[in-house]
Protein backbone atom coordinates (compact mmCIF):
# COMPACT_ATOMS: atom_id res chain seq x y z
CA UNK A 1 0.00 0.00 0.00
CA UNK A 2 2.70 2.24 0.51
CA UNK A 3 4.92 1.92 -2.82
CA UNK A 4 3.89 4.93 -5.43
CA UNK A 5 6.66 3.84 -6.96
CA UNK A 6 7.20 6.12 -10.33
CA UNK A 7 10.44 5.06 -10.98
CA UNK A 8 10.24 3.03 -14.14
CA UNK A 9 7.96 5.29 -15.88
CA UNK A 10 10.64 7.18 -17.31
CA UNK A 11 12.34 3.85 -18.23
CA UNK A 12 9.98 1.91 -20.02
CA UNK A 13 9.12 5.63 -21.79
CA UNK A 14 12.54 6.13 -23.68
CA UNK A 15 13.30 1.98 -24.24
CA UNK A 16 10.15 1.74 -26.58
CA UNK A 17 11.72 2.04 -30.41
CA UNK A 18 9.65 5.16 -31.89
CA UNK A 19 8.48 2.92 -35.28
CA UNK A 20 6.76 0.73 -32.83
CA UNK A 21 5.50 2.96 -30.99
CA UNK A 22 3.73 5.46 -33.66
CA UNK A 23 2.41 1.79 -35.58
CA UNK A 24 0.71 1.11 -32.10
CA UNK A 25 -0.92 4.03 -31.35
CA UNK A 26 -3.60 3.17 -32.98
CA UNK A 27 -6.94 2.30 -30.67
CA UNK A 28 -5.83 -1.43 -30.30
CA UNK A 29 -2.79 0.59 -28.25
CA UNK A 30 -5.76 1.09 -25.49
CA UNK A 31 -7.24 -2.13 -25.62
CA UNK A 32 -5.98 -3.34 -22.94
CA UNK A 33 -6.90 -0.80 -20.71
CA UNK A 34 -9.81 -0.14 -21.74
CA UNK A 35 -12.45 -2.48 -19.42
CA UNK A 36 -10.69 -0.89 -16.67
CA UNK A 37 -11.55 2.50 -17.46
CA UNK A 38 -15.40 1.51 -18.87
CA UNK A 39 -15.61 -0.13 -15.51
CA UNK A 40 -14.09 2.63 -13.60
CA UNK A 41 -16.09 5.79 -14.85
CA UNK A 42 -19.70 3.63 -15.42
CA UNK A 43 -19.38 2.45 -11.51
CA UNK A 44 -17.21 5.10 -9.75
CA UNK A 45 -16.75 8.00 -11.44
CA UNK A 46 -20.50 8.62 -12.74
CA UNK A 47 -22.45 7.62 -10.02
CA UNK A 48 -20.25 9.61 -7.63
CA UNK A 49 -20.65 13.27 -10.04
CA UNK A 50 -24.28 12.15 -10.47
CA UNK A 51 -24.86 12.63 -6.87
CA UNK A 52 -22.19 15.44 -6.71
CA UNK A 53 -24.13 17.13 -9.53
CA UNK A 54 -27.62 16.33 -7.71
CA UNK A 55 -26.58 18.38 -4.89
CA UNK A 56 -26.73 21.48 -6.53
CA UNK A 57 -30.07 21.11 -8.10
CA UNK A 58 -33.66 20.96 -7.21
CA UNK A 59 -36.14 18.43 -7.96
CA UNK A 60 -36.80 20.20 -11.30
CA UNK A 61 -33.10 19.95 -12.35
CA UNK A 62 -31.80 23.58 -11.96
CA UNK A 63 -28.75 24.80 -10.41
CA UNK A 64 -29.51 25.94 -6.39
CA UNK A 65 -27.29 26.27 -3.66
CA UNK A 66 -30.29 25.17 -1.56
CA UNK A 67 -29.28 21.55 -0.74
CA UNK A 68 -26.00 22.23 0.41
CA UNK A 69 -27.27 25.16 2.81
CA UNK A 70 -30.12 22.95 4.62
CA UNK A 71 -26.86 20.98 5.53
CA UNK A 72 -26.97 23.70 8.08
CA UNK A 73 -30.02 22.31 9.84
CA UNK A 74 -29.29 21.24 13.33
CA UNK A 75 -29.57 17.68 13.21
CA UNK A 76 -27.78 17.21 10.46
CA UNK A 77 -24.84 19.23 11.76
CA UNK A 78 -24.61 17.39 14.87
CA UNK A 79 -24.23 14.32 12.62
CA UNK A 80 -21.47 15.46 10.58
CA UNK A 81 -20.41 16.75 14.03
CA UNK A 82 -20.48 13.58 16.00
CA UNK A 83 -18.62 11.93 12.60
CA UNK A 84 -15.52 14.02 12.86
CA UNK A 85 -14.92 13.50 16.49
CA UNK A 86 -15.61 9.83 16.27
CA UNK A 87 -12.93 9.38 13.33
CA UNK A 88 -11.15 12.35 14.43
CA UNK A 89 -10.88 10.63 18.18
CA UNK A 90 -10.19 7.16 16.75
CA UNK A 91 -7.70 8.11 14.37
CA UNK A 92 -5.73 9.77 16.71
CA UNK A 93 -5.87 7.08 19.39
CA UNK A 94 -5.48 4.39 17.10
CA UNK A 95 -2.45 6.20 14.88
CA UNK A 96 -0.12 6.95 18.43
CA UNK A 97 -0.89 4.06 20.07
CA UNK A 98 0.30 1.72 17.09
CA UNK A 99 3.38 3.98 16.15
CA UNK A 100 4.06 3.15 19.96
CA UNK A 101 3.41 -0.71 18.88
CA UNK A 102 5.37 -0.32 15.67
CA UNK A 103 8.18 1.04 17.39
CA UNK A 104 8.35 -1.57 20.47
CA UNK A 105 8.34 -4.58 17.62
CA UNK A 106 10.72 -2.47 15.35
CA UNK A 107 13.30 -1.28 17.69
CA UNK A 108 12.27 -2.19 21.07
CA UNK A 109 14.58 -5.22 20.99
CA UNK A 110 11.75 -7.70 21.15
CA UNK A 111 12.40 -11.15 20.03
CA UNK A 112 11.64 -11.39 16.36
CA UNK A 113 8.61 -13.61 16.70
CA UNK A 114 6.70 -10.75 18.24
CA UNK A 115 7.08 -8.84 15.13
CA UNK A 116 6.09 -11.30 12.44
CA UNK A 117 3.33 -12.46 15.21
CA UNK A 118 2.26 -8.66 15.78
CA UNK A 119 2.31 -8.45 11.97
CA UNK A 120 0.43 -10.72 11.09
CA UNK A 121 -2.42 -10.37 13.73
CA UNK A 122 -2.42 -6.81 12.26
CA UNK A 123 -3.37 -7.85 9.34
CA UNK A 124 -6.01 -10.10 10.60
CA UNK A 125 -7.39 -7.50 12.79
CA UNK A 126 -7.59 -4.02 10.30
CA UNK A 127 -9.75 -6.45 8.31
CA UNK A 128 -11.95 -7.55 11.30
CA UNK A 129 -14.22 -4.59 10.71
CA UNK A 130 -17.96 -4.25 9.97
CA UNK A 131 -20.71 -6.14 11.99
CA UNK A 132 -18.59 -8.77 13.42
CA UNK A 133 -16.28 -6.55 14.92
CA UNK A 134 -19.70 -4.93 17.12
CA UNK A 135 -20.34 -8.33 18.44
CA UNK A 136 -17.28 -8.58 19.70
CA UNK A 137 -17.21 -5.30 21.58
CA UNK A 138 -20.71 -5.82 23.00
CA UNK A 139 -20.02 -9.42 23.86
CA UNK A 140 -17.18 -7.49 26.14
CA UNK A 141 -18.06 -3.70 26.97
CA UNK A 142 -21.68 -4.59 26.81
CA UNK A 143 -24.15 -4.46 29.50
CA UNK A 144 -23.55 -7.76 30.32
CA UNK A 145 -20.20 -8.12 28.48
CA UNK A 146 -16.94 -9.98 30.04
CA UNK A 147 -15.04 -7.14 30.77
CA UNK A 148 -17.93 -5.27 32.34
CA UNK A 149 -18.78 -8.24 34.80
CA UNK A 150 -15.35 -8.69 35.39
CA UNK A 151 -14.30 -5.31 36.64
CA UNK A 152 -18.17 -4.96 38.57
CA UNK A 153 -17.38 -8.60 40.46
CA UNK A 154 -13.59 -7.99 40.97
CA UNK A 155 -13.03 -4.41 41.50
CA UNK A 156 -16.67 -3.37 42.01
CA UNK A 157 -16.45 -0.94 39.49
CA UNK A 158 -19.57 -0.36 37.37
CA UNK A 159 -18.84 1.20 34.56
CA UNK A 160 -22.02 1.68 32.99
CA UNK A 161 -23.22 3.53 36.77
CA UNK A 162 -20.08 5.84 36.05
CA UNK A 163 -21.63 6.46 32.51
CA UNK A 164 -19.96 4.70 29.75
CA UNK A 165 -22.52 2.98 27.50
CA UNK A 166 -20.87 0.81 24.31
CA UNK A 167 -23.65 2.82 22.47
CA UNK A 168 -22.21 6.13 22.87
CA UNK A 169 -19.38 8.17 21.70
CA UNK A 170 -16.43 6.81 23.06
CA UNK A 171 -18.18 2.87 23.16
CA UNK A 172 -18.20 3.85 19.59
CA UNK A 173 -14.60 5.18 19.42
CA UNK A 174 -13.06 2.54 21.58
CA UNK A 175 -14.31 0.01 19.03
CA UNK A 176 -13.11 1.79 16.19
CA UNK A 177 -9.76 1.38 17.40
CA UNK A 178 -9.67 -2.58 17.28
CA UNK A 179 -9.32 -1.64 13.64
CA UNK A 180 -7.26 1.57 13.96
CA UNK A 181 -4.12 0.53 15.33
CA UNK A 182 -3.66 -2.42 13.08
CA UNK A 183 -4.18 -0.61 10.41
CA UNK A 184 -1.55 1.82 11.53
CA UNK A 185 0.76 -0.33 12.37
CA UNK A 186 0.90 -2.36 8.89
CA UNK A 187 1.57 0.90 7.05
CA UNK A 188 3.48 2.72 9.56
CA UNK A 189 6.40 -0.22 10.10
CA UNK A 190 7.84 -0.13 6.69
CA UNK A 191 8.57 3.41 7.73
CA UNK A 192 10.11 2.66 10.73
CA UNK A 193 11.95 0.11 8.90
CA UNK A 194 13.70 2.67 6.09
CA UNK A 195 15.12 4.35 9.34
CA UNK A 196 18.70 3.44 7.84
CA UNK A 197 21.47 2.32 10.81
CA UNK A 198 23.89 4.67 8.95
CA UNK A 199 21.73 7.79 10.36
CA UNK A 200 21.99 6.65 14.39
CA UNK A 201 25.33 5.97 14.11
CA UNK A 202 25.89 9.29 12.37
CA UNK A 203 24.25 11.16 14.36
CA UNK A 204 26.07 9.15 17.69
CA UNK A 205 29.25 10.25 15.63
CA UNK A 206 28.51 13.80 16.00
CA UNK A 207 27.88 13.56 19.54
CA UNK A 208 24.09 13.12 19.46
CA UNK A 209 22.21 11.86 22.63
CA UNK A 210 19.61 9.57 22.19
CA UNK A 211 16.59 11.89 22.43
CA UNK A 212 18.62 14.43 20.36
CA UNK A 213 18.88 11.89 17.46
CA UNK A 214 14.96 10.95 17.94
CA UNK A 215 13.72 14.69 17.76
CA UNK A 216 16.01 15.59 15.25
CA UNK A 217 16.47 12.26 12.93
CA UNK A 218 13.53 9.95 13.56
CA UNK A 219 10.91 12.11 14.34
CA UNK A 220 11.28 14.64 11.00
CA UNK A 221 11.78 11.39 9.06
CA UNK A 222 8.48 9.62 9.90
CA UNK A 223 6.25 12.56 10.82
CA UNK A 224 5.27 12.77 6.77
CA UNK A 225 4.30 8.98 6.72
CA UNK A 226 2.76 9.39 10.13
CA UNK A 227 0.50 12.34 9.83
CA UNK A 228 -0.21 10.49 6.20
CA UNK A 229 -1.85 7.94 7.97
CA UNK A 230 -3.79 9.53 10.51
CA UNK A 231 -5.96 10.80 8.13
CA UNK A 232 -6.00 7.37 5.78
CA UNK A 233 -7.33 6.46 9.74
CA UNK A 234 -9.60 9.15 9.68
CA UNK A 235 -11.25 8.46 6.24
CA UNK A 236 -11.13 4.46 7.15
CA UNK A 237 -13.36 5.58 10.31
CA UNK A 238 -15.71 8.55 8.17
CA UNK A 239 -17.27 6.06 5.99
CA UNK A 240 -17.58 3.34 7.85
CA UNK A 241 -20.86 2.38 8.62
CA UNK A 242 -21.31 -1.50 9.34
CA UNK A 243 -19.87 -1.19 12.86
CA UNK A 244 -22.13 1.92 14.03
CA UNK A 245 -25.11 0.32 12.76
CA UNK A 246 -24.54 -3.17 14.56
CA UNK A 247 -23.38 -1.54 17.48
CA UNK A 248 -25.91 1.25 17.93
CA UNK A 249 -28.76 0.50 15.85
CA UNK A 250 -29.17 4.38 14.89
CA UNK A 251 -29.03 5.53 18.52
CA UNK A 252 -25.65 7.38 17.61
CA UNK A 253 -26.17 9.51 14.63
CA UNK A 254 -23.33 9.43 12.78
CA UNK A 255 -23.40 10.95 9.00
CA UNK A 256 -23.12 7.61 7.25
CA UNK A 257 -26.06 6.17 9.36
CA UNK A 258 -27.98 9.08 8.82
CA UNK A 259 -27.32 8.63 4.87
CA UNK A 260 -28.09 5.02 5.29
CA UNK A 261 -31.78 6.09 6.81
CA UNK A 262 -32.39 8.57 3.85
CA UNK A 263 -31.46 5.99 1.09
CA UNK A 264 -34.01 3.37 2.75
CA UNK A 265 -37.10 5.89 3.48
CA UNK A 266 -35.88 9.12 2.64
CA UNK A 267 -36.28 10.40 6.05
CA UNK A 268 -35.51 14.08 5.19
CA UNK A 269 -38.28 13.99 2.97
CA UNK A 270 -36.04 15.68 0.02
CA UNK A 271 -34.09 13.60 -2.45
CA UNK A 272 -31.81 16.40 -2.93
CA UNK A 273 -30.76 17.16 0.51
CA UNK A 274 -29.33 13.20 0.43
CA UNK A 275 -26.90 14.16 -2.57
CA UNK A 276 -25.78 16.86 -0.61
CA UNK A 277 -25.25 14.52 2.33
CA UNK A 278 -23.43 12.11 0.36
CA UNK A 279 -21.74 15.32 -0.96
CA UNK A 280 -20.39 16.30 2.34
CA UNK A 281 -19.24 13.22 2.89
CA UNK A 282 -16.96 13.07 -0.19
CA UNK A 283 -15.71 16.52 0.35
CA UNK A 284 -14.71 15.35 3.93
CA UNK A 285 -12.54 12.23 2.98
CA UNK A 286 -11.45 13.86 -0.57
CA UNK A 287 -10.21 16.53 1.54
CA UNK A 288 -8.77 14.63 4.05
CA UNK A 289 -6.77 11.97 1.07
CA UNK A 290 -5.16 15.12 -0.74
CA UNK A 291 -3.35 15.77 2.49
CA UNK A 292 -2.74 11.90 2.67
CA UNK A 293 -1.28 12.25 -0.83
CA UNK A 294 1.08 15.66 -0.11
CA UNK A 295 2.35 13.99 3.02
CA UNK A 296 3.31 10.51 1.28
CA UNK A 297 4.73 12.05 -1.56
CA UNK A 298 7.14 14.18 0.95
CA UNK A 299 8.04 11.08 2.72
CA UNK A 300 8.87 9.42 -0.17
CA UNK A 301 11.89 11.23 -0.77
CA UNK A 302 13.42 10.00 2.31
CA UNK A 303 12.15 6.72 2.35
CA UNK A 304 13.10 5.03 -0.54
CA UNK B 1 18.90 0.19 26.26
CA UNK B 2 17.79 -1.87 28.62
CA UNK B 3 15.01 0.84 29.84
CA UNK B 4 13.75 0.67 26.24
CA UNK B 5 13.35 -2.87 26.45
CA UNK B 6 10.70 -2.65 29.43
CA UNK B 7 9.30 -0.09 27.25
CA UNK B 8 8.92 -1.86 24.50
CA UNK B 9 7.48 -4.96 26.59
CA UNK B 10 5.30 -2.63 28.80
CA UNK B 11 3.61 -1.48 24.89
CA UNK B 12 3.48 -4.90 23.64
CA UNK B 13 1.47 -5.98 27.04
CA UNK B 14 -0.81 -3.26 26.58
CA UNK B 15 -1.34 -3.95 22.55
CA UNK B 16 -2.21 -7.73 23.49
CA UNK B 17 -4.21 -7.23 26.23
CA UNK B 18 -6.14 -4.51 23.97
CA UNK B 19 -6.07 -7.22 21.24
CA UNK B 20 -7.40 -10.08 22.74
CA UNK B 21 -9.58 -9.70 25.44
CA UNK B 22 -12.59 -8.92 23.07
CA UNK B 23 -11.55 -11.97 21.77
CA UNK B 24 -11.68 -14.42 24.53
CA UNK B 25 -14.72 -12.38 25.67
CA UNK B 26 -16.70 -13.05 22.71
CA UNK B 27 -15.38 -16.91 23.17
CA UNK B 28 -16.52 -16.98 26.11
CA UNK B 29 -19.92 -15.18 25.77
CA UNK B 30 -20.51 -17.59 22.39
CA UNK B 31 -20.34 -20.74 24.71
CA UNK B 32 -22.85 -19.08 27.66
CA UNK B 33 -25.87 -20.01 26.01
CA UNK B 34 -26.55 -23.32 28.04
CA UNK B 35 -27.24 -22.16 31.63
CA UNK B 36 -24.75 -23.02 34.17
CA UNK B 37 -22.25 -24.47 31.87
CA UNK B 38 -20.28 -23.72 28.56
CA UNK B 39 -20.93 -25.17 25.79
CA UNK B 40 -21.35 -25.34 21.49
CA UNK B 41 -24.68 -24.65 21.49
CA UNK B 42 -24.74 -21.13 19.91
CA UNK B 43 -22.68 -22.29 17.05
CA UNK B 44 -24.55 -25.49 16.62
CA UNK B 45 -27.60 -23.57 16.47
CA UNK B 46 -26.05 -20.92 13.80
CA UNK B 47 -24.77 -23.80 11.69
CA UNK B 48 -27.72 -25.44 11.73
CA UNK B 49 -29.95 -21.99 10.65
CA UNK B 50 -30.72 -22.51 7.11
CA UNK B 51 -30.28 -18.83 6.67
CA UNK B 52 -26.95 -18.90 7.88
CA UNK B 53 -26.13 -21.48 5.28
CA UNK B 54 -28.22 -19.46 2.37
CA UNK B 55 -26.82 -16.07 3.22
CA UNK B 56 -23.39 -17.05 3.53
CA UNK B 57 -23.66 -19.07 0.40
CA UNK B 58 -24.78 -16.33 -1.53
CA UNK B 59 -22.25 -13.98 -0.17
CA UNK B 60 -19.11 -17.04 -0.79
CA UNK B 61 -20.68 -17.10 -4.89
CA UNK B 62 -20.45 -13.25 -4.78
CA UNK B 63 -17.15 -12.98 -3.64
CA UNK B 64 -15.98 -15.55 -6.49
CA UNK B 65 -17.83 -13.50 -9.02
CA UNK B 66 -16.67 -10.41 -7.62
CA UNK B 67 -12.86 -11.80 -7.92
CA UNK B 68 -13.23 -12.95 -11.60
CA UNK B 69 -14.66 -9.59 -12.32
CA UNK B 70 -11.62 -7.72 -10.42
CA UNK B 71 -8.99 -9.86 -12.48
CA UNK B 72 -10.71 -9.75 -15.12
CA UNK B 73 -10.45 -5.75 -15.45
CA UNK B 74 -7.11 -5.65 -13.72
CA UNK B 75 -4.86 -7.91 -14.98
CA UNK B 76 -4.92 -6.41 -18.32
CA UNK B 77 -5.17 -3.11 -17.26
CA UNK B 78 -1.95 -3.49 -15.13
CA UNK B 79 0.02 -5.29 -17.45
CA UNK B 80 -0.69 -3.58 -20.39
CA UNK B 81 0.60 -0.14 -18.87
CA UNK B 82 3.47 -1.67 -17.51
CA UNK B 83 3.85 -3.03 -21.47
CA UNK B 84 2.79 -0.11 -23.00
CA UNK B 85 1.32 3.07 -21.26
CA UNK B 86 3.39 3.94 -18.54
CA UNK B 87 2.08 7.31 -18.79
CA UNK B 88 -1.18 6.31 -17.76
CA UNK B 89 0.13 4.68 -14.42
CA UNK B 90 -0.28 8.00 -12.18
CA UNK B 91 -3.94 8.35 -13.54
CA UNK B 92 -4.64 4.17 -12.73
CA UNK B 93 -3.18 4.73 -9.69
CA UNK B 94 -5.16 7.71 -9.03
CA UNK B 95 -8.60 6.06 -9.66
CA UNK B 96 -7.95 3.28 -7.58
CA UNK B 97 -7.31 4.76 -4.81
CA UNK B 98 -10.63 6.04 -4.86
CA UNK B 99 -12.89 3.86 -3.32
CA UNK B 100 -10.60 4.81 -0.20
CA UNK B 101 -11.79 8.29 -0.44
CA UNK B 102 -15.35 7.83 -1.59
CA UNK B 103 -17.43 5.68 1.11
CA UNK B 104 -19.24 2.84 -0.24
CA UNK B 105 -22.75 4.11 1.19
CA UNK B 106 -22.13 7.14 -1.17
CA UNK B 107 -20.97 4.36 -4.07
CA UNK B 108 -23.98 2.39 -3.98
CA UNK B 109 -26.16 5.38 -3.49
CA UNK B 110 -25.19 6.35 -6.72
CA UNK B 111 -25.65 2.61 -8.55
CA UNK B 112 -29.13 3.42 -7.12
CA UNK B 113 -30.24 6.93 -8.28
CA UNK B 114 -28.44 6.12 -11.66
CA UNK B 115 -29.30 2.24 -12.47
CA UNK B 116 -32.74 1.93 -11.37
CA UNK B 117 -35.42 0.90 -12.80
CA UNK B 118 -36.63 3.76 -14.75
CA UNK B 119 -33.26 4.56 -16.30
CA UNK B 120 -31.03 3.62 -19.16
CA UNK B 121 -29.35 1.07 -17.64
CA UNK B 122 -31.92 -1.02 -15.60
CA UNK B 123 -29.64 -3.02 -13.39
CA UNK B 124 -32.17 -2.68 -10.80
CA UNK B 125 -35.23 -3.88 -12.34
CA UNK B 126 -34.41 -7.45 -12.23
CA UNK B 127 -32.62 -9.73 -9.88
CA UNK B 128 -30.04 -10.66 -11.85
CA UNK B 129 -29.18 -7.25 -12.57
CA UNK B 130 -29.05 -6.42 -9.00
CA UNK B 131 -27.41 -9.04 -8.18
CA UNK B 132 -24.47 -8.28 -11.21
CA UNK B 133 -24.50 -4.54 -9.70
CA UNK B 134 -23.58 -5.61 -6.42
CA UNK B 135 -20.71 -7.76 -7.22
CA UNK B 136 -19.72 -5.00 -9.75
CA UNK B 137 -19.89 -2.33 -6.40
CA UNK B 138 -17.90 -5.38 -4.33
CA UNK B 139 -15.36 -5.23 -7.26
CA UNK B 140 -15.10 -0.91 -6.83
CA UNK B 141 -14.68 -2.06 -3.11
CA UNK B 142 -11.84 -4.39 -3.40
CA UNK B 143 -10.25 -2.56 -6.88
CA UNK B 144 -7.52 -0.39 -4.92
CA UNK B 145 -6.38 -4.01 -2.86
CA UNK B 146 -7.03 -6.08 -5.99
CA UNK B 147 -4.07 -3.83 -8.32
CA UNK B 148 -1.91 -2.97 -5.53
CA UNK B 149 -1.61 -6.95 -5.19
CA UNK B 150 -1.23 -7.56 -9.31
CA UNK B 151 0.58 -4.50 -9.82
CA UNK B 152 3.64 -5.78 -7.15
CA UNK B 153 2.95 -9.04 -8.78
CA UNK B 154 3.91 -7.92 -12.36
CA UNK B 155 7.18 -5.76 -10.74
CA UNK B 156 8.64 -8.99 -10.03
CA UNK B 157 9.11 -10.40 -13.50
CA UNK B 158 10.26 -8.89 -16.91
CA UNK B 159 6.94 -8.42 -18.47
CA UNK B 160 8.64 -6.78 -21.49
CA UNK B 161 10.89 -9.97 -22.52
CA UNK B 162 8.33 -12.59 -21.62
CA UNK B 163 5.83 -10.66 -23.58
CA UNK B 164 8.53 -10.22 -26.76
CA UNK B 165 9.87 -14.04 -26.19
CA UNK B 166 6.18 -15.04 -26.43
CA UNK B 167 5.83 -12.40 -29.31
CA UNK B 168 8.89 -14.15 -30.94
CA UNK B 169 7.25 -17.95 -30.83
CA UNK B 170 3.91 -16.44 -32.25
CA UNK B 171 1.68 -16.38 -29.59
CA UNK B 172 -1.42 -13.76 -29.98
CA UNK B 173 -2.26 -11.58 -27.09
CA UNK B 174 -4.88 -14.19 -25.40
CA UNK B 175 -2.39 -16.38 -25.06
CA UNK B 176 0.11 -13.77 -23.93
CA UNK B 177 -2.12 -12.82 -21.28
CA UNK B 178 -3.31 -16.19 -20.23
CA UNK B 179 -0.16 -18.13 -20.58
CA UNK B 180 2.49 -16.68 -19.86
CA UNK B 181 1.81 -13.67 -17.90
CA UNK B 182 -1.33 -14.69 -15.62
CA UNK B 183 0.78 -17.93 -14.20
CA UNK B 184 3.08 -15.50 -13.36
CA UNK B 185 1.56 -13.58 -11.36
CA UNK B 186 -0.81 -16.14 -9.97
CA UNK B 187 0.33 -15.88 -6.51
CA UNK B 188 -0.12 -12.56 -6.29
CA UNK B 189 -3.67 -12.56 -7.84
CA UNK B 190 -4.12 -15.05 -5.63
CA UNK B 191 -3.33 -12.89 -2.63
CA UNK B 192 -5.70 -10.42 -4.18
CA UNK B 193 -8.52 -12.36 -4.36
CA UNK B 194 -8.36 -13.40 -0.76
CA UNK B 195 -8.51 -10.72 0.47
CA UNK B 196 -11.33 -9.24 -1.83
CA UNK B 197 -12.89 -12.54 0.07
CA UNK B 198 -12.45 -11.06 3.44
CA UNK B 199 -13.71 -7.58 2.33
CA UNK B 200 -16.56 -8.77 0.54
CA UNK B 201 -17.80 -12.08 3.02
CA UNK B 202 -19.27 -9.90 5.45
CA UNK B 203 -20.07 -6.64 3.49
CA UNK B 204 -23.16 -4.63 4.95
CA UNK B 205 -24.05 -1.45 3.35
CA UNK B 206 -23.91 -2.00 -0.11
CA UNK B 207 -25.63 -5.56 -0.22
CA UNK B 208 -27.97 -4.06 2.26
CA UNK B 209 -29.02 -1.35 0.49
CA UNK B 210 -29.14 -3.13 -2.60
CA UNK B 211 -31.46 -5.86 -0.42
CA UNK B 212 -29.51 -8.89 -1.34
CA UNK B 213 -29.75 -11.74 0.85
CA UNK B 214 -26.00 -11.96 1.82
CA UNK B 215 -24.48 -12.62 4.67
CA UNK B 216 -23.76 -9.21 6.20
CA UNK B 217 -27.23 -8.30 6.43
CA UNK B 218 -28.11 -11.49 7.67
CA UNK B 219 -25.65 -10.82 10.92
CA UNK B 220 -26.86 -7.42 11.54
CA UNK B 221 -30.46 -9.14 11.44
CA UNK B 222 -29.13 -11.93 13.76
CA UNK B 223 -27.46 -8.81 16.28
CA UNK B 224 -30.62 -7.43 16.82
CA UNK B 225 -32.56 -10.22 17.53
CA UNK B 226 -30.09 -13.06 19.48
CA UNK B 227 -28.07 -12.84 22.86
CA UNK B 228 -25.48 -15.45 21.97
CA UNK B 229 -25.46 -16.25 18.22
CA UNK B 230 -23.55 -12.94 17.17
CA UNK B 231 -21.05 -13.82 19.48
CA UNK B 232 -20.66 -17.10 18.04
CA UNK B 233 -20.88 -15.42 14.43
CA UNK B 234 -18.31 -12.90 15.11
CA UNK B 235 -15.89 -15.60 16.22
CA UNK B 236 -16.75 -17.27 12.99
CA UNK B 237 -16.06 -14.25 11.08
CA UNK B 238 -13.07 -13.95 12.76
CA UNK B 239 -11.81 -17.56 11.90
CA UNK B 240 -12.98 -16.78 8.30
CA UNK B 241 -10.29 -13.61 8.22
CA UNK B 242 -7.88 -15.03 9.75
CA UNK B 243 -8.07 -18.14 7.21
CA UNK B 244 -7.86 -15.82 4.50
CA UNK B 245 -4.58 -13.83 5.97
CA UNK B 246 -3.01 -17.17 6.49
CA UNK B 247 -3.26 -18.33 2.98
CA UNK B 248 -2.24 -14.75 1.89
CA UNK B 249 1.10 -15.21 3.67
CA UNK B 250 1.69 -18.97 2.97
CA UNK B 251 1.31 -17.87 -0.52
CA UNK B 252 3.68 -14.98 -0.35
CA UNK B 253 5.89 -17.62 0.62
CA UNK B 254 5.90 -18.90 -2.77
CA UNK B 255 6.26 -15.95 -4.80
CA UNK B 256 9.32 -14.70 -7.08
CA UNK B 257 11.99 -12.90 -4.41
CA UNK B 258 13.06 -10.08 -6.33
CA UNK B 259 12.92 -8.88 -9.78
CA UNK B 260 15.95 -10.19 -12.20
CA UNK B 261 15.34 -8.02 -15.04
CA UNK B 262 18.43 -6.24 -16.97
CA UNK B 263 16.91 -2.33 -16.58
Amino acid sequence: MTDLSFSDHAVAGKTAPPAEARRLRLPTQWLGVAPFFIFAIMFLILPTLYLMLGAFQNDAGEFTLENIAALAQPSIVAAYWISIKVSLASSLIGAFAGLAIAIAIVRGGLPDWIRSATLTFSGVASNFAGVPLAFAFLATLGRLGLATVILNTLFGLNIYAHGFNILSFWGLTLTYVYFQIPLMVVIIVPAIDGLKKEWGEAAATLGATMSQYWRMVVIPVIWPSFLGTVILLFANAFGAIATAYALTGSSLNIVPILLYAQIRGDVLHNAHLGYAIAFGMIVITGLANVFYIWFRTRSERWLK
Amino acid sequence: MKGGRFWAWVVFALGAAYFFIPLIATVEFSMRMRRGAYSLDAYKVVLGDARFQATFGYSVLAAIFTIILGVLIVVPAAYWIRLRLPQLRPVVEFITLLPLVIPAIVIVFGYIRMYGSNSPLPFLATDTGTNALLVIGYATLALPYMYRAVDTGLRTIDVRTLTEAAQILGAGWSTIITRVILPNVLIAVLSGAFLTFAIVIGEFTMASLLNRPAFGPYLQNIGANRAYEPAALAIIAFAITWGCMSLIQILSRFAPKSANRPN
